[in-house]
C-alpha cells in the first residue's frame, strides 16, 4: 500500500523546515537507508533517509520550499507494482503556514516604550541572528574579545548561534573546547583576570553547573576579595530553561540562582533587539555577566532597530505594554505568557501593564514599584521553580516599598515545584501557562 | 636525604635566596604569633618549611610572568616582591592590607606584581592559572604563568581538565605541585593511588619532574628548565616539589596525623634555610656576622610589618558596599 513520507522533526524544538533538495526523483526505487532529501532547519542542514523500501510515486513538495511543517506529507512511496494513483493523499501539504510558536506569539510584537531616535527603521531578525551579530560586532570592535565553548567553531554552534564566526575570526578567537565545563570556565576567567574579554558559551546552562564554582567563587567574588584591584570582564552565555521534551536534566531555569549572587550581573532578555543590545553591553561590561538565553526563542523573529552600534543598558526594565488595572512583571520566555495573557485580558476589558525586566541583577525595582503604584496589583511570571523565585523577591520588594498601594496580594506564576517531566502532557502542566497568568490577574483584580 | 653541596655556588645569589627565605620564615612566625594574640582571625595557613619553592622559582621569572596559588599564599606574595606591610595588614583585616581588609589571609592580589591570589577553593587556581597562560598565548608574548597547588588539589578533577587543555593548546603554564605530604590531615599515601604526582600529566603528554623542594638551588635549576620549555612555545610543564610543612594545615590544626619525631627529623635534616646557611658558611661565602646582619635586617622588616598592620585602622564601614562591581565606563 502506498504511504506518505512525512516531513520529519529533526530537533526537539523544530516546528517547520525548508526542503532544500531532493536526491531522488519520481520513479526511483529506494531502499531503507537511502538518502531522500536534504532538509534545512534553523540550526542545520540534515539528510533525511528512507525508512521503507519502494518506489517514489510522487514528490509533493518541491526543492527549495520553505516553511514545510513537521508531519506534512512531502512524497508518496509506492510498493512494487503500485501506480502513482494509489497515493493515499495528494492533498497539498500545509506550506508556509505560521508555525505553532509564531501563531501563539502575542499581538504586541514590539514594546510601547522605545528609547530610540525618531525615524529609526527596523529589520526583522531572529534571536539567534541578533546574538551572533552582537558578538561579531564586538569582536570586530575589540581584538581582546573571543568566543570559547563546545562546538562553537567548526560545528558552527550546537544551536548555530556562532554560525560563520570561525570563518570571519579564525581559530584563535573562536575556540572549540573539549567537553570540560569546569576547566574551560576557569581558563576563561583566568584570561579575563589577565585583561582579555572572553565570551563563554555553555551549550546549555544545565551543564554550567559543572562550572558554577568558578562562576561564583572565582568570577563573581574576586573583585571584592581583592579590594577592587582585580576585574573580570567576561560573559557567560547559553540556553537556559526548558526547551521541549528534553527532560529534567536539560530543562532547568537558573534565573534565581545567579540573580542571588553579588558580583554578577544577570541578564535574561525576551526580544531579539534586547538580545542584541544587551549582549553588546554585556561584552563591554567590566564585570562578569550571566546571559541567560532561551532555546525556544532562538528562532523567533522580532523587529531589531537598524542602528549602528545598538546597545541596551544593563539594569533597566522596559514597559512593553501600558495598562491601568494590573502590572504583570516577567522576563525571558515568561514574557510570551505575560503578553498573551494581556492580549486576552484586553478582550475582557482588563488593562494590563506588562513590564519586561530584561535584567535580573541589578533589578530595576523602581520600574515595578512605579507601575504598581499606578495599578495597585501585580502578577509575576517566570518558568523557574516557585521556591526562592524571582517573583518571590519581587513580592517582598513590593511589600516593603509599596505596601499601602496594594489592593490585592501579589501572585507569582511560576513553573511547578517538580523536576521537568518528559511526557508531553506532563511537561505542559509543569510549565507556567497563559491560562494561569489570566487566572492570577482575575484573582488580583477580583473579577 | 643528603644536603646539596654544589661546587659552583653563586654566592651573591645564594645570599639573596637566604635572605628571601628567611623573610618568609620570620614573617610567618610573626603571623602565627599575631594569630595567637587574636590580631589575625579565621583561617591562616603558614608556609614554614616550604620557602625554597617560591624563592627558587621566582629566580627564573621575568617581567610580565604571572603567578597564582591556593590559600597557603603568604610566601608566594613575599617572594614576588609584594610589600610585607600590606600582606600583614591584610592578615589582620586592616585598611592598609592589599585587599583593604576584605580578603584576608587567603585572598590577596597584586596587579602590579602579577599575583592573582590567594584562592580558597582547592584546585580552582589551576584552570585560572592556565587562563593566565592562555592570555599570554593569545597575545603572542613569551610570558609564562605559574600555577601552584598542593598534593591535595592534585586529586581535583578540574586539574586534569586543565592539563588536557593546556597541553592541547600548548599553553605556557608551569604547574607547580607543592607536595608537602598532607592534604590537611590526609597523607598522600591515603589519598593518592600513585605516589609520583609529577607523572600525573603523562596521560596528557606533559613532561614532569620531581624536585627536592627543600633545596633552593635544585628548585632554581628545575624552574629554569621548565621556564625555558614554556617560553619556547612547547606547552606546559609539571614540577613536583618534594617539600614539607612544619606547622599544621591551618592555625587550628593540632596535627595529630603525624608524629612529632617526623616533623623534627625534617627540620633537622632538610631545612631549606639551614641548608643554604651551611653552604654559605662552610664554603666561606659568608661569615656568621654577615648572616647575623641579614637576620637583624629581616627582623626589622617583619616588626615594621606587624607594627604597620596593628596600627592600620579597620576598613571604614563604607567599604562594605564598595568593590563589588567595576564601574561601567
Amino acid at each position: 500500500m502506498a504511504i506518505n513520507i512525512l516531513m520529519p522533526a529533526l530537533s526537539p524544538t523544530m516546528e517547520e523546515g525548508t526542503l532544500a533538495k531532493w536526491l531522488v526523483k519520481e520513479g526511483d526505487t529506494v531502499e531503507s537507508g537511502d538518502i531522500l532529501c536534504e532538509i534545512e532547519t534553523d540550526k542545520a542542514t540534515m539528510e533525511f533517509e528512507a525508512v521503507d523500501e519502494g518506489v517514489i510515486g510522487k514528490i509533493l513538495v518541491a526543492d527549495g520550499t520553505e516553511g514545510v511543517k513537521v508531519n506534512a506529507p512531502i512524497a508518496v512511496l509506492l510498493e512494487d507494482g503500485e501506480s502513482a494513483d494509489a497515493a493515499p493523499s495528494t492533498a497539498a501539504p500545509a506550506l508556509v503556514s505560521a508555525p505553532a510558536l509564531a501563531a501563539a506569539a502575542p499581538v504586541a510584537s514590539t514594546p510601547v516604550e522605545q528609547d530610540l531616535p525618531a525615524g529609526t527603521t527596523f529589520k526583522s531578525q531572529t534571536v539567534r541572528e541578533a546574538i551572533r551579530d552582537a558578538m561579531s560586532e564586538e569582536m570586530r570592535r575589540n581584538p581582546d574579545v573571543f568566543l570559547m565553548g563546545e562546538e562553537v567553531a567548526q560545528y558552527q554552534g550546537a544551536y548555530k548561534i556562532s554560525q560563520g564566526m570561525l570563518d570571519e575570526f579564525g581559530p584563535r578567537r573562536v575556540i572549540d573546547t573539549p567537553i570540560t565545563e569546569h576547566g574551560f570556565t576557569g581558563v576563561a576567567i583566568g584570561a579575563a583576570f589577565a585583561g582579555l574579554n572572553p565570551i563563554v558559551e555553555f551549550m546549555t546552562w544545565n551543564f554550567a553547573m559543572q562550572a558554577i564554582d568558578q562562576i561564583i567563587n572565582s568570577a563573581a567574588k574576586t573583585r571584592y576579595m581583592s579590594g577592587g584591584q582585580m576585574t573580570c570582564p567576561i560573559v557567560f552565555r547559553g540556553a537556559n530553561g526548558a526547551a521541549s521534551r528534553v527532560g529534567a536534566q536539560h530543562s532547568h531555569d537558573y534565573a534565581s540562582w545567579y540573580a542571588q549572587v553579588p558580583g554578577l550581573k544577570v541578564v535574561m532578555p525576551y526580544s531579539a533587539s534586547d538580545y542584541k543590545g544587551l549582549m553588546k553591553s554585556a561584552i563591554r561590561d567590566p564585570n562578569p555577566v550571566v546571559f541567560l538565553e532561551n532555546e525556544m526563542l532562538y528562532g523567533r523573529s522580532f523587529d531589531v532597530p537598524e542602528i549602528e552600534d545598538y546597545t541596551v543598558p544593563i539594569g533597566k526594565a522596559r514597559i512593553w505594554r501600558e495598562g491601568d488595572d494590573v502590572t504583570i512583571v516577567s522576563f525571558g520566555i515568561g514574557m510570551q505568557y505575560a503578553l498573551e495573557a494581556a492580549d486576552k485580558l484586553a478582550e475582557e476589558g482588563i488593562s494590563a501593564e506588562v513590564i519586561d525586566l530584561r535584567t535580573l541583577r541589578p533589578m530595576d525595582t523602581d520600574a515595578i514599584i512605579k507601575s504598581v503604584k499606578k495599578t495597585n496589583r501585580c502578577v509575576t511570571v517566570e518558568e523557574g521553580f516557585p521556591v526562592a523565585s524571582i517573583g518571590g523577591h519581587i513580592s517582598a520588594t513590593i511589600m516593603q516599598e509599596a505596601f499601602d498601594y496594594l489592593d490585592a496580594p501579589v501572585i507569582n506564576c511560576t513553573g511547578k515545584d517538580v523536576p521537568m517531566p518528559y511526557a508531553a502532557n506532563l511537561e505542559k502542566l509543569a510549565l507556567v501557562t497563559t491560562e494561569e497568568v489570566i487566572a492570577a490577574v482575575k484573582s488580583v483584580t477580583y473579577r | 636525604m643528603a644536603r646539596a653541596k654544589k661546587a659552583n655556588v653563586n654566592a651573591d645569589e645564594l645570599l639573596e635566596f637566604y635572605r628571601e627565605m628567611l623573610l618568609i620564615r620570620r614573617f610567618e612566625e610573626k603571623a602565627g604569633q599575631l594569630y595567637g594574640m587574636g590580631l589575625i582571625g579565621g583561617f591562616c595557613h603558614l608556609y614554614i618549611g616550604q620557602e625554597a619553592i617560591v624563592v627558587g622559582l621566582e629566580a627564573s621569572t621575568k617581567e610580565g610572568d604571572q603567578r597564582i596559588t591556593s590559600y597557603r599564599d603568604h610566601g608566594h606574595m613575599l617572594a614576588c616582591g609584594m610589600d610585607p606591610k600590606g600582606v600583614m595588614a591584610e592578615l589582620a583585616g586592616r585598611e592598609g592590607g592589599y585587599s583593604r581588609g576584605k580578603g584576608g589571609s587567603m585572598h590577596m592580589f597584586s596587579k602590579e606584581k602579577n599575583f592573582y591570589g590567594g584562592n580558597g577553593i582547592v584546585g580552582a587556581q589551576v584552570p585560572l592559572g592556565a587562563g593566565l597562560a592562555f592570555a599570554n598565548w593569545y597575545r603572542g608574548n613569551d610570558n609564562v604563568s605559574f600555577a601552584y597547588f598542593g598534593d591535595g588539589a592534585a586529586n581535583q578533577g578540574q586539574v586534569y581538565e586543565t592539563f588536557n587543555m593546556a597541553s592541547l593548546w600548548k599553553l605556557p603554564c608551569i604547574f607547580v605541585i607543592e607536595n608537602n605530604k598532607y592534604a590537611m590531615g590526609t597523607s598522600l599515601q591515603r589519598a593518592s593511588s600513585t605516589p609520583d604526582l609529577y607523572t600525573r600529566g603523562a596521560a596528557f603528554g606533559i613532561p614532569g619532574e620531581k624536585v627536592d623542594g627543600m633545596d633552593v638551588q635544585a628548585v632554581k635549576d628545575a624552574g629554569a628548565k621548565a621556564v625555558a620549555h614554556c617560553r619556547s612555545g612547547k606547552g606546559p610543564y609539571i614540577l613536583e616539589m618534594n617539600t614539607y610543612r612544619y606547622r599544621g594545615h591551618s592555625m587550628s590544626d593540632p596535627a595529630k596525623y603525624r608524629t612529632r619525631e617526623e616533623v623534627q627529623k625534617v627540620k633537622e635534616e632538610r631545612d631549606p634555610i639551614e641548608n643554604v646557611r651551611d653552604i654559605l658558611v662552610s664554603g666561606k661565602h659568608a661569615t656568621e656576622a654577615d648572616l647575623k646582619a641579614i637576620d637583624k635586617e629581616i627582623k626589622k622588616i617583619v616588626i615594621a610589618a606587624a607594627d604597620f598592620a596593628t596600627a592600620s585602622p579597620e576598613p571604614d564601614i563604607s567599604e562594605l558596599y564598595t568593590d563589588i562591581l567595576a564601574e561601567v565606563v
